[in-house]
């Protein structure tokens, strides 16, 4: 909390212009990037967590090379292996399948290999390998094309039903909640 | 920056994210970043049956712009101190905007 103060964004101002430079340095020397709780800080006062740790890139650097689980913004679930990003959140995935869910069952789809623009990304999760096969006994398997034919009737069902209560809550003078950005 | 600040000072604790979708995770605050995208480890999805695409998942990056609330620990926050840098914060902004 002491770093609550007023002299707050003139320091963030500082650390912003190092973090392009402290993140070449780690593309350069990878094994040493430095990112953990122990580096070192040359800070006086309390105790600090190394500036390149507040950054996008620094929290998808751990990510890199591990299997991942992709929610896009469209509702998509691609699980794939993290191979590459950006600043931007941009994304290259590997060996990419995407899974369906509908009601009760899912179905994976092999996709390949996905860049994903970073705008799309609604989050990321790192698959726990040891946990991975255990996929909750309320959701079995299914062919695709059943999946595919249930996911189609639901969907069109949530959008009649988001179309009415939006426009109820626009009658009563509200602006719909995310209303032009689609979330699931 | 100031609610940038403000996250950073609360990196290790325990919070629960509510996402736009009405997904609610709790976890561990390893990061934040300017954008407030979030790192959590360890986390726990609230209601699990409904989002199954997430039961092996063990840590997650969330993007700022989904998040709705961040439930804090309260003894974590000094009210007081958050109270005085915002309206400090709520100044600077009118000073500039003149």
């Amino acid at each position: 909390m002491e770093r609550l103060s007023l002299n707050e964004t003139a320091g963030n101002a500082q650390q912003q212009q190092q973090q392009p430079q402290s993140q070449q340095q780690q593309h350069r020397q990878p094994q040493q990037n430095a990112l953990g709780p122990s580096a070192p800080t040359t800070q006086s006062g309390p105790p600090q967590l190394p500036p390149q740790m507040f950054t996008t890139a620094a929290q998808l650097l751990d990510l890199t090379d591990k299997k991942l689980v992709l929610v896009l913004r469209d509702g998509r679930k691609l699980i794939g292996v993290l191979r590459s990003w950006d600043q931007f959140a941009n994304l290259v995935l590997q060996d990419t399948i995407e899974r369906i869910y509908a009601g009760k069952l899912y179905a994976d789809v092999p996709r390949g290999i996905f860049l994903v623009r970073g705008e799309n990304v609604l989050l990321l999760g790192e698959v726990d390998l040891d946990r991975e096969d255990d996929i909750p006994t309320t959701v079995t398997k299914a062919p695709f094309e059943e999946v595919f034919e249930l996911k189609k009737k639901e969907d069109s069902k949530r959008k009649q039903g988001d179309k009415k209560r939006h426009s109820e809550l626009q009658a009563l003078g509200f602006e719909p909640e995310h209303s032009g950005e689609i979330l699931f | 920056m100031l609610f940038f600040s403000f996250f950073k000072t609360l990196t290790n604790q325990t919070v629960t994210i509510e996402l736009k979708n009405d997904i609610r995770i709790r976890g561990i605050l390893k990061s934040v970043d300017q954008y407030l995208n979030i790192k959590l480890d360890d986390i726990e999805v609230l209601d699990l049956d409904k989002y199954p695409h997430l039961s092996s998942v063990k840590s997650m990056f969330i993007r700022g712009s989904v998040v709705r609330y961040v439930m804090l620990p309260r003894s974590e926050v000094d009210v007081g101190l958050l109270e005085d840098a915002t309206r400090r914060e709520a100044a600077n902004q009118v000073g500039k905007t003149r």
